[in-house]
């Protein structure tokens, strides 16, 4: 035990003396761990918060499909399906997209028919009539509007309409909400000119949760222009969405650990020829090859450890308590309104684990066996440098 | 005093079937009792270093044998060479080889970290050996800002830590000045006083015309060694 | 082995740090109050919402569980796509499955 701890101070002492250095490796290390740590805490704290939250989602949409794009499906159909047994309510919905060409932004248009009582992330009421609408966060900051303002839409016919707002969704469902103006459904239907007997589609409650595919499957039998989407089925959407697998998570990850196997790499190759003269004193004045490697092995756990625990400690300071900042551009695309996340910590401590595996191990592999290939060669080239 | 290293048709050659082939050491007798001072002159690639560093133990030869009190060294694997090296040696080398990066107090303990001495007995020898060689009061220097003389002094004091039965110095007055290669034969009177058993390779008069402290001299020439008759 | 000892203290208030993070995340999430979970599935519940308010630059990104087959990110494994988003978001399942199949002239 002497032993090690000896061979500790000295690694330490080692890595001190070239301060800058080590510093700098720890620097970019400590980055990449950090790069890494955000993606992961960011995706799983999005794909749980999804995944826990979608749960309530209708059991089952009901689409129409008309040559391969979404339609609108008559409400005579609700009727079908309600009939089926195992079915709850079929409520038609509808809702739409609309355009802002002076923002550049994207709404979705929902349609309202009566106020819940009782909503508790929601400020003020749903709209009591067709002059009023109820908006999400995103919207009411970029437009600068609160309770009681108006707010100008262009209808199909045209024709601009000012709609009091009734309503503000509150700032902690930002990622359910942002981009949302609810109407009353009538108005909703005069503004889009949607034919009367038609909705966007059809909410289906299912008493049995474990019937939902099959009766996903009878709808699709009874009305094979629809298309079921069950709720199994969103949420698998977001769970491969955030899955670390997928797209620029997979996209950062990868550049993450390619800068990081450069550093090793650079790390592995470069033992220079004053590293070479140590390890020679060392062996000469009586070290043995196991001692060397143990001191490499020290120095390289000294410098991952640090880098890891600080990487990941910044990279909870970063996703948790700064809304993922410096992640959030990357996410954000083209997306004008960008929904702020406060999240929900949703720790996967498997995954950590995962990382910490991932980067410290080759790191100390890569301090070690270029030393090794020094260690284990005579020491009497020193006698003669 | 019994004999404490003898060397047998001793041969290194480097580079062995290569085109820069050299045969540093061709068939050296050479023996040492305990408490003996020997020196080895010569001229620089005669083969002193060679002979030094394979009786030091860092490395093996080509053939022959190295008995170390009464032990054949020549064969052992690398980790019990090792363990000699540390527990048998102290090395004073040419250039001192010191890591000029670390301080003073650092360097001195270099061979003692792989052993299970603990950090308080580290110390108090250190200070002792400090205090003997007059640097005490510059334990945290840094090795790079001390004189010729005074990392010689380091180098001494790292190879006296480990309370070595034999230290071997290679050249030990190349750097050195006339009144510190005065201090550095003091210092070794006072080893040898001590018992400890002395190689110096040099081809530093100063050194080999010391009459008192010599038991033992040696010659070498083109890896061979011939013993000289003392006067 | 002053050196020894302060690494030891480092890494030992990096790790109860960061351990006291990871902890406060796990009783934050096991916290309703902190979460809203009840409240925000109330309001999805409500809206019959199905998708995240993430991406607001296409119909595709907005919903993705609803988006109909053809949209670009779906017709994968091949397609480039207009938007950022799309590279972030995985293609969903194709269903309903549809094949093609054949009969010859006068086979039933």
């Amino acid at each position: 035990m002497a032993r090690r701890l000896n061979i500790l101070e000295h690694a330490l002492s080692s890595l001190l003396r070239r301060k800058q250095k080590n510093l700098a490796i720890i620097v970019v290390y400590t980055l990449t761990v950090a790069t890494i740590a955000s993606v992961l805490f960011l995706t799983q704290s999005l794909r749980s918060e999804a995944v826990n939250v979608l749960a309530a989602a209708p059991d089952i949409v009901v689409q129409r499909l008309a040559a391969g794009r979404h339609d609108l499906i008559p409400i005579a159909d609700a009727e079908q399906i309600r009939r089926m047994p195992g079915v709850g309510k079929v409520e038609p919905r509808v809702w739409g997209y609309y355009y802002d060409s002076l923002k550049k932004v994207n709404f979705t248009l929902m349609g309202v028919k009566d106020s819940p009582t009782n909503l508790p992330l929601l400020q003020g009421t749903f709209p009591a009539n067709n002059e009023q609408c109820t908006l999400g966060k995103g919207i009411a900051e970029a437009y600068g509007v609160t309770i009681g303002d108006s707010l100008v839409l262009v209808d199909s016919s045209n024709s601009s309409k000012l709609y009091q707002v009734s309503g503000l969704f509150i700032a902690d469902s930002e990622l359910l909400t942002n981009d949302l103006i609810l109407l009353q459904e009538a108005e909703l239907r005069r503004f889009f000119k949607l034919p009367d007997g038609r909705a966007t589609d059809l909410a289906v409650e299912v008493y049995n949760q474990r019937e939902v595919a099959t009766l996903a499957k009878k709808i699709k039998l009874a009305l094979p222009d629809s298309r079921p989407i069950g709720k199994t089925e969103i949420l698998h959407t977001y769970d491969t969405v955030f899955n670390w697998r997928s797209g620029i998570m997979l996209t950062l990850f990868a550049s993450a650990l390619i800068a990081f196997c450069i550093l090793a790499w650079d790390k592995a190759t470069g033992i220079s020829a004053d590293e070479k003269r140590e390890i020679g004193i060392l062996k000469a004045i009586g070290w043995d090859t196991n001692d060397v490697l143990l001191l490499k092995f020290w120095e390289g756990l000294a410098i991952s450890l640090t880098a890891f625990l600080l990487g990941a400690i910044i990279a909870y300071l970063h996703v948790f308590f700064y809304g993922a900042g410096l992640l959030a551009p990357v996410l954000q695309g083209w997306s004008v309104l960008f929904p702020q996340f406060n999240l929900t910590p949703a720790i996967d401590l498997y995954q950590l684990f995962v990382l910490a595996l991932l980067t410290i191990v080759p790191y100390i592999a890569c301090t070690i066996v270029p030393a090794w290939k020094t260690a284990v060669t005579d020491p009497d080239s020193v006698m003669r440098s | 005093m019994p004999t404490l290293i003898e060397t047998k048709d001793l041969c290194k050659i480097y580079n062995r079937h290569k085109p820069d082939e050299l045969q540093a050491l061709s068939d050296v007798a050479f023996s040492i009792d305990q408490g003996q001072v020997a020196v080895l002159k010569g001229p620089s690639g005669s083969g002193k270093t060679s002979l030094l560093s394979l009786i030091g133990c860092m490395a093996r030869p080509t053939s022959g044998s190295i008995r170390l009190a009464d032990k054949d060294v020549a064969k052992l694997p690398e980790r019990f060479l090792a363990e000699l090296r540390r527990d048998l040696f102290g090395f004073i080398f040419q250039q001192f080889n010191l890591m000029r990066e670390l301080s003073l107090f650092d360097n001195i303990l270099l061979p003692l970290y792989p052993t299970e001495i603990s950090g308080k007995e580290m110390k108090s020898r250190a200070d002792e050996i400090l205090r003997q060689l007059e640097l005490g009061d510059r334990k945290q220097q840094k090795v790079k800002q001390l004189s010729g003389g005074e990392q010689q002094r380091v180098a001494i004091a790292r190879a006296l830590i480990n309370q070595p039965e034999i230290i071997i110095a290679d050249e030990p007055t190349a750097h050195l000045d006339r009144a510190l290669t005065e201090e550095l034969l003091t210092i070794l009177a006072r080893l040898k006083q001590n018992g400890k058993t002395i190689i110096i390779a040099t081809h530093d008069p100063a050194i080999y015309q010391q009459q008192e402290l010599i038991d033992r001299s040696y010659l070498m020439h083109d890896g061979n060694l011939l013993e000289v008759e003392r006067l | 082995m002053p050196r020894t000892r302060l690494f030891v203290l480092f890494i030992t208030a990096l790790t109860l740090l960061l351990a006291v993070l990871l902890a406060q995340g796990i009783r934050q999430a096991a916290n309703p109050s902190f979460s809203q979970r009840a409240e925000k599935k109330a309001l999805v519940a409500t809206l019959g919402l199905t998708d995240l308010s993430i991406w607001s630059e296409a119909r595709y990104t907005r919903h993705p569980s609803q988006a109909d087959l053809f949209t670009p990110f779906q017709d994968y494994p091949g397609a480039f796509d207009h938007f950022p988003a799309g590279s972030i978001i995985a293609p969903g399942q194709p269903k309903p499955q549809t094949t093609l199949s054949f009969k010859q002239r006068g086979e039933q």
